[in-house]
């Protein structure tokens, strides 16, 4: 029925996987959104005078912000049939490196500069060790996290490092608000599309997909997949770079236990937002909407005054929960 | 084919050295030294009167071993245990390497008792674990001074020295239950950000706070735990301020998340409530000083307790007592009290805070 809609737009991809790929997303979506809007009403009910306030929106935006623009860069990574554990590390090794005395003393725009750098940096790293030295990502990335959280600790001596007065700018993107949002948001909004542009209508998101569904075939249709395998790395270390840049602002300081335990949250947004772990398959909303799922969850439990480890239980459940759905939609799919 | 290799050499070429560039040209931003004005003026242990007792006496080797600073607060037990034992010619000082793994911590303290250094100092990184082998330093005849995480064996140590987490609640319980008694305030909205809930001294620093709360008649509104991170600091402290749209006081348990906590009220622009901090960094005291910080006052729990346990270690080894008691010897345990660091007394603390 839309094969010829298919063939548009997947011309490099054996079968109709593209084709498959807009219906789940968009069902998938559709049952995220269902879940947004459950722990809404639970919100409303239970704290009427709090949820719904534009402050606390604000709040749990800027509050998703930061794992957000890492989970950006992770579904690439995993579309691509990769695994990045490295994304927490190299955010607290970006946001360090940003914040030592010796850049701070260049100014703002060097430090963010050297975020970005060093983010992409440790990204393309990980992308040469997978690409062309053949390492399994998930080794390769975890080898980079432990040492990417071993050379934060170095540089900064274990010490949190105060961004200085003279370089608020860096935290004035969290301060100043434009039209009733912080700049981070805008930021955060800003990758989200980009990523998606990207992802979905470019030929090296096209390449994403192939590349994660099926190397062999990739290959054979002509993509140097070990190439664009390294550049997937580099857009998730990109992304971590970013992302501590927003660190830096909302907590004023750079530091080695920054981003603990990211890369778990950033995966789990990834597959309850339908992303599968295998590859070939997923979207960035289903990923952002994973995380503001997560996010949500928090502010709720904190307005209600609950404790964090039935908190983590809950989240623990959505995960399972989600991965049961999708599965069971595969299955019926086949059908 | 060649012509293949050829393209790919080269971008392989071209492609190293940007790596190289990129790794150069940030390499030079990684120096973390101040300016060598700022350094001296940042003296971290008061000095101390001279007594009798910092006269030079038998030469002593102190072994030294700890947690891996992962926290402000730990990195400066290390430092002032240091700069402690380099105020005497008399001692030898001989740290282990710091980790985080208890089977590390332990080979590292049998070490050094096969080194047979006259008098160990420890910070275990749990104090049961680590007993046996304490416990078995003492046997060989070499004196434990037990650091903060106690030995649950009194055998396993000559003398602990640590700080007082219950009574660190009770400090802040009555700063804020006083300010707000005498602000007539009835029913107050009070809130504590704890540091890792699971801990028995975050446990005991809430059962402090709780207790003299109770004796103005009030009540913890709400009670949220955060990492000891500062980025946890802002994740709670956000939600928090979202929670409670008017606060009358805060008590966080630490001044690391503080900075965070910090920042997250900041960008909420509130400042209707006053709070209160916990352990005294320098920075939470540079904060107390400005005057226009919500940080009013922060209660001590001082790493100096490092520096002390090493003049204590060294005492002890000396066989000499502490000279402003009557005792010959150097007391079983001591109990640091929790002290209140306000505006008015900031001055005098702020060579002894530590930065985070």
């Amino acid at each position: 029925m839309t094969e010829t809609k298919a063939r548009t737009t997947a011309r490099a991809l054996p079968g109709t996987a593209r084709l498959r790929l807009g219906r789940v997303g968009e069902t998938r979506h559709l049952g995220l959104i269902v879940a947004l809007a459950l722990l809404a009403v639970v919100g409303l009910i239970t704290r009427p005078e709090n949820f719904a306030t534009s402050d606390n929106l604000v709040s749990i935006l800027a509050l998703a912000s930061t794992i957000g623009v890492i989970t950006v860069g992770m579904t690439f990574v995993i579309i691509g049939g990769g695994i990045d554990l490295s994304v927490g590390a190299v955010m607290a090794l970006a946001s360090v490196w940003a914040t030592t005395l010796a850049t701070q003393s260049y100014g703002p725009w060097v430090m963010a500069l050297c975020a970005i750098l060093v983010g992409t940096g440790a990204g393309l790293v990980n992308g040469i060790l997978i690409a062309y030295g053949r390492l399994v990502p998930f080794i390769a990335t975890l080898a980079m996290l432990v040492a990417a959280r071993g050379l934060a600790q170095r540089i900064s001596d274990r010490k949190t490092q105060l961004i200085r007065p003279e370089n608020d700018a860096i935290v004035e993107l969290s301060t100043t608000r434009v039209l009733g949002l912080p700049l981070l948001v805008y930021i955060f909004a800003l990758v989200v599309v980009v990523g998606w542009i990207v992802l979905n209508r470019t030929t090296f998101g096209r390449r994403t997909f192939a590349v994660g569904g099926n190397p062999e075939a990739a290959r054979l249709a002509g993509i140097d997949v070990r190439r664009h395998t390294m550049l997937l790395y580099a857009i998730s270390g990109f992304c971590c770079g970013v992302a501590a840049i927003l660190i830096m602002a909302r907590t004023t300081t750079g530091s080695s236990t920054h981003g603990d335990l990211y890369e778990l949250d950033a995966i789990a947004a990834v597959i309850i937002g339908g992303t599968l772990l295998t590859g070939g398959r997923g979207s960035i909303i289903g990923s952002i909407l994973g995380l503001l799922i997560f996010t949500v969850i928090t502010n709720l439990f904190i307005l209600n005054g609950l404790n964090t480890s039935d908190q983590l239980i809950a989240k623990g459940l959505i995960i399972v929960a989600a991965v049961l759905l999708q599965r069971r939609g595969l299955v019926g799919r086949r059908a | 084919m060649s012509r293949q290799d050829a393209r790919l050499a080269r971008r392989g070429f071209l492609f190293g050295g940007a790596v190289v560039g990129a790794g150069a040209l940030v390499t030079a931003c990684t120096s973390n030294e101040p300016p060598a004005a700022q350094q001296s003026a940042a003296p971290s242990q008061a000095p101390a009167a001279v007594t009798d007792n910092d006269r030079p006496g038998r030469e002593v080797k102190i072994g030294f071993s700890a947690p891996a600073a992962d926290h402000g607060w730990i990195a400066a037990i290390a430092k002032n245990a240091e700069e402690a034992a380099k105020r005497y010619s008399d001692v030898t000082f001989v740290p282990v390497e710091p980790t985080n793994d208890i089977n590390q911590q332990i080979s590292a303290v049998e070490s050094l008792i096969q080194q047979k250094v006259d008098v160990l100092v420890l910070l275990p990184n749990d104090g049961e674990q680590l007993n046996q082998v304490a416990r078995r330093a003492m046997d060989a005849g070499i004196p434990v001074v037990n650091l903060d995480r106690i030995f649950p064996d009194k055998l396993s140590y000559r003398t602990w020295i640590g700080g007082d987490n219950y009574g660190m609640g009770v400090a802040a319980g009555h700063y804020i239950g006083r300010k707000l008694k005498e602000k007539g305030v009835t029913d107050p909205v009070i809130l504590e950000i704890q540091g890792i809930a699971t801990l028995p001294l975050t446990q005991e620093r809430s059962k402090g706070f709780e207790d003299a709360l109770r004796t103005y008649g009030y009540r913890v509104t709400a009670r949220q735990d955060a990492q000891f991170t500062v980025e946890s600091g802002t994740e709670v402290a956000t939600n928090l301020l979202q929670a409670h749209k008017k606060i009358d006081a805060i008590w966080n348990h630490d001044d690391d998340q503080g900075v965070g906590v910090l920042a997250a009220i900041k960008e909420a622009g509130r400042n209707e409530f006053f709070m209160v901090g916990g352990a005294g960094s320098a920075n939470a005291m540079r904060e107390i000083q400005s005057g226009t910080s919500v940080l009013e006052c922060t209660v001590t729990y001082s790493p100096t307790m490092a520096g002390s346990a090493v003049k204590l270690a060294r005492l002890i080894a000396q066989g000499r007592g502490m000279s402003d008691l009557v005792e010959q010897q150097v007391p079983q345990s001591i109990t640091l009290a929790s002290e209140t660091i306000t505006k008015d007394n900031v001055e005098q603390y702020l060579p002894l805070g530590f930065e985070s």
